[in-house]
This record gives C-alpha cells, structure tokens and sequence, in this order.
C-alpha cells in the first residue's frame, strides 16, 4: 500500500518543501496549489514513483489529481490495475 | 532613437528541416509539406517522444572546410552557412562591410548542445565518472562550454567589430536578437547587423528533459503529422533544429547601394509573464501587450495586418495562450487574419524558429504567399480563428506579425511591413 | 535622454556574501582563492578557484525552490532579494511592465546539467529531472527573477563570456532609454563542477600554479594564467527620474557611457577591440581621458591578454597616466558576473573615495605602462571610473561609472 508518507517523502525530495508550509500535518485534502506544488513538481514525483515503486504513471492520468490524497489513490489504483 | 533611421532585411539565408537555402524552404512550406520523422541522430527508442524535425545538412556540401566541421558545433555550422546565404542573398561581400559599423547578434536557447553531450559522455566515460578525464578533453570544449562561440563564429566570417552578442532568451531567442538587431540599427550603433538565430538540440538530454514535461508529442506512430497546431487532438510539440540569418540594413544604407529590400522591421516588443518557467496562463496578456507596443512603434493599425506567423507549437496550452492574446491585441480583426504555424511543418526549434519565422514574415510580404497549418483537419472548437488549414494563400502582404513565447515567460512580437506600407 | 542609474546592489562574491561584506574584504585586500573543494580536483592541472563558502542556501530561499536550482540562480535570486531591499523598491507597488530584467550567463546552471547528463547515462531518460527543462539553460536567472518578483517589462539574457556581466547593463541602459523606468541587471556564474573546469582547460589559459597567491598574477612579468570564481552582482538599474519621484532611498552613481565591440580576426594589424570600447565609452558618456579617476582591469591574466590591455590604457590614458586596478584578483576571474561586480565595486569606490589593490601582485611587469594599485588601498576621491571587461573570441565591453549628481 502507498501512504501518504511514502508520498510526502518523495515529494521533499524531488520538489523541496517550504518553510511555511508543513507536509507532516494532515494535508491529505489540501489542495496542491496551496501547498505550493505546481504541475512540474507533481510530474517530476510522479516520476518519482513510477521508478522507485515500479507504478506505471502514463499520460493523462494525473490531470484529476489535486490533492495528496488523490495522488495516493491513483498510485495504489494503477498499482492494482499493473499487477 | 532617431526616428529617422529604419530598419530594412535585404538578405536572407535558411537552414530548415526538410529545405536547406531559402529557396527550397519557402517552397517546402507553402506547399504544406512536412519535415517531420521518427529520430534518426539516435534511437529514440528509450525515449516518450521518438520524432523530430531534422535537417538533412551536409556541412562539407555547404563549403565547410575540415577545420571548421571538426571544430564547429552543428548551430555554429548551421549559422555561417546561413550567413554566407545572406550575404550573398544582399549583394554584399565581407569586403563591402565597415566592420566597425557591422555588428552581429544570433540567438540561440540552449548553445552547443550536441557537443557538449557528446563530449561530456567521453569525458565521463558514459557518465561513470563525476570527476571527468581531463586528458580527453578536445582543443574547442570552451566553444561549447560557452555559446557566445556561435555569435563569434558569424562575426568572424562577416568580419564584424562592432556589437556582437548571443541573445539567449529561450525560444523567443530568434525573434529577440532580430529585435535587438533593430535597436542597435536605430541608436547608430551599427549600420548593418547579420543577426538570426541558430539551434541544433536534436540530442538524447534535450528529448529527456522534455519528455519529462509531457511538452513534446509522442505522436511515434504518425511522424510526419505529429506536430497538430489548433487541431482537437494536438498533444504538444516535435523537436527540431535549424537557423536563419537575416542582413539588417538601415534603410537609407540600403536604398542608397541599390539593394532589395524584403520587408522592414516596424516595430518589436518583448514582455515577461512573470509566471511560471514553462506554463503560459490562458489570458495571453502579456503576449497581448507586446503585440500592442510593437503595433504601436510601426504605426499600423490591427487591421493591416496580412499574416501573423504564430507560435503555435501544439501543447494544449499554448494555442489557447496565443488565441487569447491575439483576441485581445487585435481586436475584432483577430478573426479577420490568417494565423498560421510553420512549426507544423518545420518543427519547434527552440531559440531558432523566431528567426526562420521572421524569415517567413519577410517571404511573404516579397512573395506574396500565405504559409498553412500542416496537420489541422479537427479544428479545436475553443479556437475559433482562422488558422489557414493544409493549404497556401496567394495573398498580398503589406504587414506580417510574428509572435512567440518561450521559457523563463518570454513573450515576443514583431512587425514586419512593406516599407511603402509604413507611416513616413 | 533618460540617464541609468543604479539604485540597488546585490552582491554574491567568494569574498564577501552582501555588498558590506565584499567591500570591506575587498578594500582589505583579501582573496577567496583556494583549492576547490566542492569535487575532488586533485588530478587536474588547474585546481584552485574563488569559491563562496558559507552560502546557506535552505537559510537564504524557500525549500521548493532549491530542487529546481541551479547554484546560479540560487545566487541571483539572493542578490536580487538584496538588490530590491537596498533600493526600497517593493515591485508589487509598481505596474508590473515598468520593470524589467537582463541578465548574463555563460555557462549556465552547468553542475546542475552535468548532475543530469549522468543521470541520463547511467539511469536511463526518465531519470532526468523536470526541472531541467529550464534549470540549466542561459535564460534561466531572467526567468526566475521575473517570476519571483512579478517582472513583466522587456527581459533578456545576454552571452558575451567575460563581458556579459557589462553588455547585461548596457543592456539595461537601453532599455531604460527606451521607457522602462527600472531594469533589474548583472550576472552570475558559477561552473564549480568538473566539467566546467576541464572545459575551461584546453584553452591553455587556466594558470597551473598550486599556489592559491602565486597563480592569478595579471600584470605581473610572470604571469601563469587565470583562476575562475564564482558569483557576481546583481543590481537596480532605474530611470534617474523615476527613481527621484518614487523616493529611491540612494543613487549609487550613473552608468554614464557603454560601448561593446568585437576583436579583428587575429593578424589583420587593426586596432584592439578594447581600445574603440573604451573611447567609445568614454565618448558616450562626454568625459575624456583625464576625467577618469581609475580603471578596473579586465585583467586578463595570461601574457597576451595583459600586454594587449596594458598598451589599450597607456595609449589610452598615457604612460601611468591613471590608477588601474584589479580587485578580482581577489575573488578569481567571474566570467558573466565580473562586469557585475565590477561595476558595484566602482561605484563603491566613488563612494567611499577608495580604490581597491589588486591583490597577489608585488610587482607591476616591467613591459607594462600602467599605474597598478598594489599592496593597500589607495585613498583619493574618485568620481569617475571605467569599468573593461572581454571574452573570449574577441568580444570586449566598456562601461563609464560616475558619481550621482
């Protein structure tokens, strides 16, 4: 199962984290935006996560996301649909 | 700026996928015929996008000689061969130039990009090494490390002294150092300035970095209709390389030798969206304001205007952006004037295309012709100009506008006009 | 005609992190050269460089920012945040196409692309990273501060090597010329990875000497070379009218005169490039020759390069006929940032009526004409200096720097 945690670190990593804002709380329905992630970044984790965890991420699929939990709902459902 | 001086383009040299010379490539895209394929530089099997728009370009055919080939990025060759072409195209020899009254400015987004990976993957041993060999190091590598080499390698053919620049500024790169060109003219700078742009991109690096932002189409089963301008089912851009050198001339310089002058340079602007690296916003304002303030210089109304040669690289985003700042640039009269993207045809090339589409703006005010969209059979119902389908025009042109956004939120236009045309 | 001046001043130097700082290393004649140490140099010819040590870049900017950096942009982001500060110009407060930016580059975010080449090599294409769709290339510091401090006027980016950093004003002044009340400008480099100093090795110009006080020697009988550096300036250049009606807090001093021009093909017997730079610099801003209180030295380093511009400012300004200078001595040779730094450090020598030494040079070469400022600081009242700066392949620049009125 992919988790919120498994998608924050990522995120650190590849698109850095500000100070003002905290991806330790409970911002599983923040919106990106407000959290300061835009498209690249989520691309680039995305990518991110297609490589570490082997999810195939393809085209299209991340234009619904808008949220963390979205984003871990996707993986684990094309995790699924990979296996 | 006295407004005396003008700005004339009495020559002309093209590279361009699919017609090296001016010539063959004005007439490669008026008949609406593409350029693009699937990669043949490399295999681009690894890669999202696998096609490209590439110049089948001997450097040796062109009057290269050995020293230069070995010694010569492929932008570097691409730009003297293209400015011999417009030298020759204005009459004039190096000889004819006062080299402290000549200057030169090329534009170029991403410099000597294929010898520097080539060079990169010896010195690293295939990236195996951080700390590369030095003892594998070729005697030019500093050509390559810094691009100003491209603009130097024109003003030593020219042999010009005066003011010689790279004008970096992303893919709007070509339009700007013809723009920059102008001011140079029009401050008394400089006389005569050899100005284009040049790119040669076409590398594993440029098609992963693009890949990873889904910019480029992965249209691999359909090369030669990949690139899709305004059409429903466009999905981004094809790579390409290419250049384009024009001779600038004041006018009276120009008039007074007798030479032929394709169109003047009537006005340019650039702006900043202040936005975002890569993402343009669908409101196209500061698109709109440069075209407003490059209207505004050549004292011509919107409704002159006979073509504009858009950017029109296909993303999704971008024919929205420009659509939206035509609509409020031009007016009503957006809807009343055939926008066409060569980039159907010739692929994006980056900080050259500015150039070659300026060359284009220049062709059509001589020629009288009106270039297509390649590709657009399924109009995008949000787009609703007109944005000359499949097939040339033969239209007069007196007035042709020439835009472009690049990365880093450049945004850029350019009027060309016939001299006649303009307000004395 | 509108007259440039600057209002604000960023700096970011392997001798000082804030314009204070610089300068009183600077007039200190201190030097940041040391063996670098960012990668392991040891098997290289040349392995000494001006390097910035101590910049916290997770202190200086925002956390989202740094994976997408380049060290580049990282320095220009902090000094244009200086910049702005120094000025009091709050750009929200201003209609956003009244200001605009230029910058210089030479090699770009170069670490970070040799960071992505190899991740392209050894772990194949979908390991390289989104952000180098821009991260590296030469617009990047243009495109950056645009975005993050809401500039919509004209931007630009300048290559020119060595003379970027003044063509990226000259730049500026034309624009200001043109209508746009303020331009923010300068040039950062910062090529501290191994790629970036093999590349500058085959060109032969790169001292080879081990001794951080002995390598980078211009004007000297003996000299062996350059050493690079990185950093460079970035500052507020602005409509001098504008500036007064928005109560700019200081004018630092005018950008006077700029002139850029390109070398004849070597053996054609014409005159140096630089020679016509700084006349037509001078003539540009209306001063003569014994106008100029002092001359901050391209300071080329190598034999060639020196006797070429020792002879331009002999014939120029006569035999020791005005103080010359070369604080880069201190900090290594900036590429795109020198012109930058160089410029600040005029006009801070205007201001406080102090001309920087250049530092690891005890003897001015007995070939050479030139009135060097050696060993301490000279105080004299200086009102206007010229600033030189060329790059290789023959491009070279002049800017004029004159006390505000």
């Amino acid at each position: 199962m992919f988790t919120i945690e498994d998608l924050t670190r990522v995120m650190r990593e590849c698109a850095g984290e500000d100070d003002g804002v905290s991806l330790d709380g409970d911002i599983a329905t923040v919106p990106f935006d407000d959290l300061g992630y835009d498209s690249l970044a989520l691309l680039e984790t995305a990518s991110r996560i297609e490589r570490e965890y082997g999810v195939p991420l393809p085209d299209g699929v991340l234009a619904d996301v808008r949220t963390p939990a979205d984003f871990v709902r996707l993986v684990n459902e094309q995790s699924a649909v990979a296996a | 700026m006295t407004l005396t001086r003008r700005v004339a383009i009495t020559g002309i040299g093209v590279v361009a996928p699919g017609g090296i010379g001016t010539r063959a490539f004005w007439d490669r895209i008026l008949a609406g015929r593409t350029a693009t394929r699937r990669v043949t530089f490399f295999d681009p099997a690894p890669f999202r996008s696998q096609v490209a728009a590439e110049c089948d370009f001997d450097p040796a055919e062109h009057g290269l000689t050995p020293q230069q080939i070995r010694r010569m990025d492929r932008a570097a060759q691409f730009a003297v061969v293209c400015t011999r072409e417009s030298l020759a195209d204005a009459g004039l020899t190096a000889t004819d130039l006062v080299p402290e009254r000549t200057a030169v400015t090329i534009g170029s987004a991403v410099g000597c990009t294929i010898k520097l990976e080539a060079e990169y993957l010896v010195l690293s041993d295939g990236g195996r090494q951080w700390t590369v060999d030095h003892r594998y190091a070729v005697p030019h590598l500093y050509d390559y490390y810094v691009p100003s080499s491209l603009a130097a390698e024109v003003a030593w053919e020219v042999g010009a002294e005066g003011p010689v620049s790279l004008v970096s500024d992303g893919c709007t790169a070509g339009i700007d150092a013809l723009g920059y060109a102008r001011e140079l003219i029009l401050d008394g700078s400089a006389d005569v300035v050899v100005a284009g742009a040049t790119e040669a991109p076409i590398a594993p690096i440029t098609v992963a970095c693009f890949d990873a932002i889904r910019a480029t189409t992965n249209n691999n089963d359909d090369p030669e209709h990949a690139l899709r301008p305004y059409d429903r089912s466009r999905n981004g851009f094809v790579l390409g390389e290419g250049a384009a050198v024009l001779i600038l001339e004041e006018l009276g310089h120009a008039r007074r030798r007798g030479a032929k002058v394709y169109a003047e340079i009537a006005g340019f602007a650039t702006r900043a969206n202040a936005y975002h690296m890569t993402g343009l916003k669908a409101d196209g304002r500061e698109l709109a304001e440069a075209v407003r303030v490059a209207l505004d210089q050549s004292r011509l109304a919107p409704e002159r205007i006979g073509w504009v040669s858009s950017h029109g690289t296909a993303t999704k985003q971008n024919d929205k952006h420009e659509t939206a700042a035509l609509k409020r640039s031009l007016g009503a009269h957006a809807y009343a004037t055939p926008v066409s993207s060569i980039k159907s045809m010739i692929g994006h090339s980056l900080g050259a295309i500015g150039a070659i589409e300026t060359a284009a703006c220049a062709l059509a005010i001589d020629t009288g012709a009106i270039p297509p969209t390649a590709n657009l059979h399924d109009q995008d119902p949000e787009l609703d100009l007109d944005y000359v389908p499949l097939s040339a025009r033969e239209r007069r042109v007196d007035v042709a506008l020439n835009i472009g956004s690049g990365f880093g939120g450049f945004q850029s236009a350019m009027v060309l006009a016939r001299p006649e045309a303009v307000a004395a | 005609m509108n007259t440039a001046v600057v209002t604000g001043i960023g700096v970011t130097a392997p001798t000082g992190l804030g314009t204070d700082a610089y300068w009183a290393a600077t007039t200190a004649g201190s030097t940041a050269i040391r063996p670098v140490d960012r990668f392991d140099a040891g098997s290289y010819p040349a392995r000494l460089a001006g390097v910035i040590t101590d910049f916290d870049e997770r202190a200086l900017l925002p956390g989202r920012l740094i994976p997408q950096t380049d060290r580049i942009t990282q320095f220009a982001l902090v000094a244009t945040q200086w910049a702005l500060t120094d000025a009091g110009l709050d750009p929200s407060a201003h209609s956003d196409f009244d200001l605009g930016v230029v910058t210089a580059a030479s090699a770009g975010g170069f670490e970070y692309g040799q960071r992505e080449l190899q991740k392209l090599y050894t772990e194949g294409p979908q390991a390289v990273s989104a952000y180098m769709s821009f991260s590296w290339f030469y617009a990047v510091n243009t495109g950056q501060l645009s975005i993050r401090h809401g500039l919509r006027g004209p931007a630009a980016a300048v290559v020119t090597d060595g003379a970027g950093g003044l063509d990226a004003l000259g730049h500026a002044r034309r624009q200001i010329r043109q209508g746009t009340p303020a331009v923010l400008s300068g040039g950062m480099e910062s090529a501290m990875c191994p790629m970036g100093l093999v590349s500058q090795l085959p060109g032969g110009e790169l001292s080879t000497v081990d001794d951080p006080a002995r390598a980078y020697r211009p004007f000297a009988d003996d000299a062996t070379g350059y050493v690079p550096g990185e950093g460079g300036a970035i500052l507020l250049v602005e409509d001098a009218a504008a500036a007064r009606r928005r109560g700019a807090p200081r004018i630092h001093g005018e950008i006077a005169g700029y002139a850029s021009t390109f070398d004849a093909r070597p053996g054609s017997g014409r005159e140096p490039g630089l020679a016509r730079a700084a006349a037509l610099a001078l003539d540009d801003a209306d001063v003569l020759p014994d106008d100029v209180d002092v001359v901050f030295a391209d300071a080329a380093g190598t034999l060639a390069g020196d006797q070429v511009e020792a002879q331009v400012l002999a014939k120029l300004f006569g035999p020791r006929g005005v103080p010359v200078t070369a604080p880069k001595t201190g900090t290594g040779r900036l590429n795109s940032g020198a012109g930058a730094l160089d410029v600040v450090t005029a006009l801070l020598a205007i201001r406080d009526g102090v001309i920087p030494p250049t530092v690891n040079v005890e003897r001015v070469g007995r070939r050479y004409e030139i009135d060097l400022v050696l060993g301490e600081a000279r105080r004299t009242p200086v009102r206007t200096a010229l600033v030189l700066a060329r790059g290789k392949g023959g491009f070279n620049a002049a800017v004029v720097v004159r006390a505000a009125t």
